[in-house]
């Protein structure tokens, strides 16, 4: 198969707007006649649902929760990226484009990440006219912070809830389209497989989560925008019903999976407490803004943090990295976290933790001014701990955050299977080997906002006309298989739970193809995983029936697809013999212990086919070569 | 030091079970032992469920999601208080050290005509997005909005639509209200798009609408309780509710009426 990315030829500044003008357009008297299917209500599907429905076209819209107000963007704290250079700081859609490429160890698509950077600014304008109440300056302008990886002050926040606030932008526009009729909400609502006929997508297979009846949706196209599967690892900071189920369902129909290992951890979390853990919780990036990490400069010291003086205590970031400090990227910041507690620095239980401490920062500006900055993350901590970080200093350490993989794209963010899209996190397009800071509330936003509702366009306005209903033979088979497989997993009745083998698959990946991956471990684990798989397909137990609410028997469908995701990771972690951005390998690293490129033999996007039967998946390499015309691959360096 | 506290404690739990919309629910009485004080509310839950099913009985459904607090999909009623016993908090921001060895908790769900339980703890809400379905929008269609600094924004006013923006939706306001009504909930949405620049143009009608469907959803009606604000996980102020009714008022006496379609609950049967 070949791969075409469809990059349109011409120069970078200017490809975007002269392909779009080149696009196919329908008329709007016939966008009434196509119906397209909306999988995800986060920001990158509530945006795109929404400026559809306004254009014109005819949007069914799913999620699993039970409001579209609920996707985990929802969660986002820190901000979204934009080239307005409201700071007159230098900034400019180039810089932008420059630190995303750079940041990304140049393993993304330099067109996609222009086009990206391009757009940003369009979105902050779109989002302050919806209403949403961005940070401001006394002059009622917008303020502005820094994130991890830029020099220039281009991040617009809600205070720590930026997420929710553009997800609530998107879900009003969404809900005046539902209140015109134009988009139809179906949640608690979880799409099981993509119905795929004579090559094309024409409509996805459904379970009501209420009810348990599976049913069919016919459509002219089909959007995933169903997030990322950091929860692959159980512990992240994903929400707990945060899968990859729509993707992964797409990927058995021959959607191909890029990039799988590409997974970014994140410096600074709350570290894990108990076994009971059922998730992370992400203390936002902004935070390095203002807070200083550090660990005991002496291994194993047990003196609460205020009674470790000055000279006796690293702080690591700074010392190592003196341009950025505190901020640099997110995989540099984890893997040095990662280092100091290896070396017997790390500080609080396990000695799974470093400090990010606030004392300098509220001596210098006041508790006020931090209280305004950070107060809901400092009381989001303060409830998960029962500690104070405006007293004692937090303890972080780096959990599974965001997967920079996902379902392969081509320009128009469309998979290989015509007709099939996929946007957001779902997608791997645009962050490379490592996302910046504030950038994925930005990319789920150009592509729903600014990017799929032109390119959907031109491949509807070639199929007019062409129209097939749920009665067709695909979908019955389709929904057959899906009812198959809810009868198949509670029939098993065996003895373990969905979570304790969850639990086990996610410690499995998180040694072996976490933070540091190596190739015994990775081999090690393509034994193990394999085998945790076959006890789960004959010893889990999901009590209960297939037709009414239960939860269990939802987890049991998502874990089975972790599985096989799982298995491709660690194969695609093997295949990448380099270290770059977030995959790390032992054994490519430099004398300083950064991530080593090959871009000799890697410079390429890694697109996995998937063949095999359902016991023993097999995976077949694709390699979507890139190419940099405008920022010159170097070895990162943020000293 | 937080994080490390290492005595666990057992809880006597009683617990609303229910199969389903149609058929009756009853408490059920389980026993939660070895409850760690770190863990949050719905990990004891979880600890709960995980020995329910090993021991072939179904788990107690709930919902929940991101577990911080802010997709607002956990909720249940704990020992009769919305979200349990702290302030400002959600029940998967509840952590058992608030809790001591041998208690007894009660725990159910949210009680109002206009949610209806699903099953145990999980109730039907979509009367709140036909709420926000009715009007709670600035109709502005993607790429018209002009540059994002030519509609500055006093940053009182931009900090007042925030503290108002900031529900996420959970219906505890609803939940704890004697009477079922749904004000805080509706009048923080007014009011986050009330008080911004760009919301002028829509504010009356907004207001008429969003009112109107609210009391169509079966809500009951708001006689100054104040016990929604008390619960509010987000601690939204009921001054919102008051700045609700005065424009509700005004927006009567300039004479606007609900747009049509709208007040029809779609219903929740
Ligand atoms: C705690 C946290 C903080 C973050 N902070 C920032 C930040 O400050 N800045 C930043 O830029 N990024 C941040 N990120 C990353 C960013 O929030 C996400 O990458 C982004 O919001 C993802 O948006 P999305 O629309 O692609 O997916 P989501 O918002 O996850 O939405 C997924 C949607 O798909 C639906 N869905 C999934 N599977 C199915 C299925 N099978 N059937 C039906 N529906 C389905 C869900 O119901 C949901 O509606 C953060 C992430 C986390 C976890
Ligand atoms: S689970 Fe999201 S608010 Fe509690």
């Amino acid at each position: 198969m070949a791969l075409d990315s469809k990059v349109p030829v011409g120069d970078i500044e200017t490809k975007w707007d002269d392909y779009r003008f080149d696009l196919k357009l329908v008329n709007p008297a016939n966008k009434r006649k196509f119906d397209v299917i909306m999988v995800g209500t986060g920001l990158a599907g509530g945006s795109a649902a929404a400026t559809l429905a306004e254009l014109g076209y005819n949007v069914k819209a799913f999620c699993f929760q039970d409001s579209a107000r609920r996707a985990h963007s929802i969660a986002a704290q820190g901000g979204i990226n934009a080239a307005k250079n409201y700071q007159n700081d230098g900034d400019s859609v180039f810089r932008l484009f420059y630190d995303t490429v750079k940041g990304g160890d140049f393993r993304s698509r330099e067109a996609n990440v222009y086009r990206l950077a391009q757009v940003s600014v369009n979105i902050i304008d779109q989002c302050a006219a919806q209403g949403v109440p961005f940070a401001r300056e006394y002059g009622g302008t917008l303020a502005n912070r820094s994130f991890g990886g830029a020099q220039v002050s281009r991040t617009f926040y809600a205070r720590g809830q930026t997420g929710q606030q553009l997800l609530l932008g998107c879900y009003s526009a969404l809900s005046r389209q539902v209140q015109r009729g134009k988009v139809k909400m179906y949640p608690r609502t979880e799409m099981l497989d993509v119905v795929i006929v004579d090559g094309r997508a024409r409509g996805i297979v459904v379970r009501d989560l209420i009810t348990g009846r599976v049913t069919s949706h016919a459509a002219d196209a089909v959007v995933l925008a169903t997030g990322g599967y950091g929860n692959v690892f159980y512990l992240s900071t994903n929400a707990k019903g945060s899968n990859v189920t729509a993707a992964w369902r797409a990927h058995k129909r021959g959607a191909l999976f890029a990039n799988p290992c590409y997974t970014q951890i994140h410096p600074t979390c709350i570290p894990v407490s108990g076994d009971y853990q059922s998730k992370l919780t992400l203390m936002s990036e902004s935070l390095r803004n203002d807070g200083r990490i550090w660990v005991p400069k002496k291994a194993g010291d047990e003196r609460p943090p205020n009674q470790i003086p000055e000279d006796e205590r690293d702080y690591y970031l700074e010392r190592k990295y003196p341009s950025f400090g505190n901020l640099v990227p997110r995989d540099v910041a984890s893997r040095n976290a990662k280092d100091v507690c290896d070396e017997g620095r790390g500080v609080g239980p396990g000695g799974l933790g470093v400090y990010l401490d606030f004392k300098d920062a509220i001596g210098r500006m006041g508790r006020k001014a931090i209280e305004e900055r950070y107060g809901n993350l400092f009381q989001m901590y303060e409830k998960i701990t029962g500690e104070d970080p405006y007293e004692v200093p937090m303890r972080i350490y780096p959990a599974v955050h965001y997967t920079m993989g996902g379902l392969w794209v081509d320009y128009n963010l469309m998979t290989n299977v015509p007709g099939l899209y996929a946007i957001g996190e779902a997608n791997f397009s645009d962050h490379g080997a490592n996302r910046l800071g504030a950038s994925a509330l930005m990319q789920g936003l150009a592509d729903g906002y600014f990017v799929l509702p032109y390119t959907i366009g031109d491949y509807v306005s070639k199929h007019m006309g062409d129209k097939i209903g749920t009665d067709h033979a695909a979908f019955r088979d389709a929904e057959a298989a899906v009812a198959e497989r809810v009868d198949k997993l509670l029939s098993i009745q065996g003895e373990r739970t969905v979570d304790s083998f969850h639990r086990e698959l996610g410690r499995l990946v998180w040694e072996y193809c976490g933070m540091a991956r190596s190739e015994s471990g990775l081999e090690t684990a393509l034994e193990k995983i394999p085998a945790l798989r076959e006890e789960f397909w004959s010893n889990l137990k999901v009590l209960g029936t297939g037709d009414s609410l239960n939860q269990s028997l939802e987890k049991a469908g998502r874990v089975a697809d972790f599985f096989e995701l799982a298995e491709l990771m660690c194969r695609d972690a093997l295949d990448r013999d380099e270290s770059c951005g977030g995959h790390f390998r032992d054994e490519h690293q430099t004398d300083e212990g950064e991530a080593k490129r090959n871009d000799e033999d890697y410079q390429y996007v890694s697109a996995w086919e998937m063949g095999g039967d359902a016991s023993s998946p097999t995976w077949k390499l694709h390699k979507e070569p890139l190419e940099f015309d405008y920022v010159k691959p170097s070895q990162r360096s943020y000293k | 030091m937080g994080g490390t506290s290492s005595a666990t404690m057992n809880l006597k739990l009683h617990v609303w079970r229910q199969s389903g919309p149609q058929s009756g629910g009853e408490m059920v009485t389980y026993e939660a032992r070895d409850v760690s004080p770190d863990m949050s509310f719905l990990e004891m839950l979880d600890v709960v469920n995980e020995r329910l099913i090993e021991a072939g009985n179904e788990p107690i459904a709930f919902d929940h999601d991101c577990r911080e607090g802010i997709c607002g999909m956990c909720g249940m009623m704990i020992n009769g208080v919305a979200h349990g016993p702290e302030g400002g908090t959600t029940t998967c921001q509840l952590h058992m050290r608030h809790f001591e060895d041998g208690d007894e908790v009660w725990i159910e769900p949210w009680r109002s005509a206009a949610f209806p339980v699903v099953k145990d703890l999980v109730v039907d809400r979509s009367a709140f997005d036909r709420i926000v379905s009715a009007g709670g929008y600035i109709s502005v269609n993607t790429g018209s909005a002009p540059d994002a600094n030519e509609i500055p924004v006093p940053k009182v006013d931009a900090d007042q639509a925030f503290d108002a923006a900031a529900c996420i939706g959970c219906g505890a306001c609803v939940a704890q209200c004697p009477n079922g009504a749904a004000q805080l909930f509706t009048s923080a949405k007014v009011a986050h798009l009330g008080v911004l620049p760009q919301g002028q143009p829509e504010r009356w009608q907004r207001v008429m609408d969003m009112v109107t469907q609210m009391e169509a959803e079966g809500f009951g009606g708001c006689s100054n309780h104040y016990e929604c604000e008390a619960v509010c996980p987000k601690e939204i102020s009921t001054d919102f509710i008051a700045r609700m009714n005065r424009d509700y008022l005004k927006a009567t006496a300039k004479g606007r009426k609900a747009s049509p379609g709208t007040g029809q609950s779609i219903g929740n049967g």
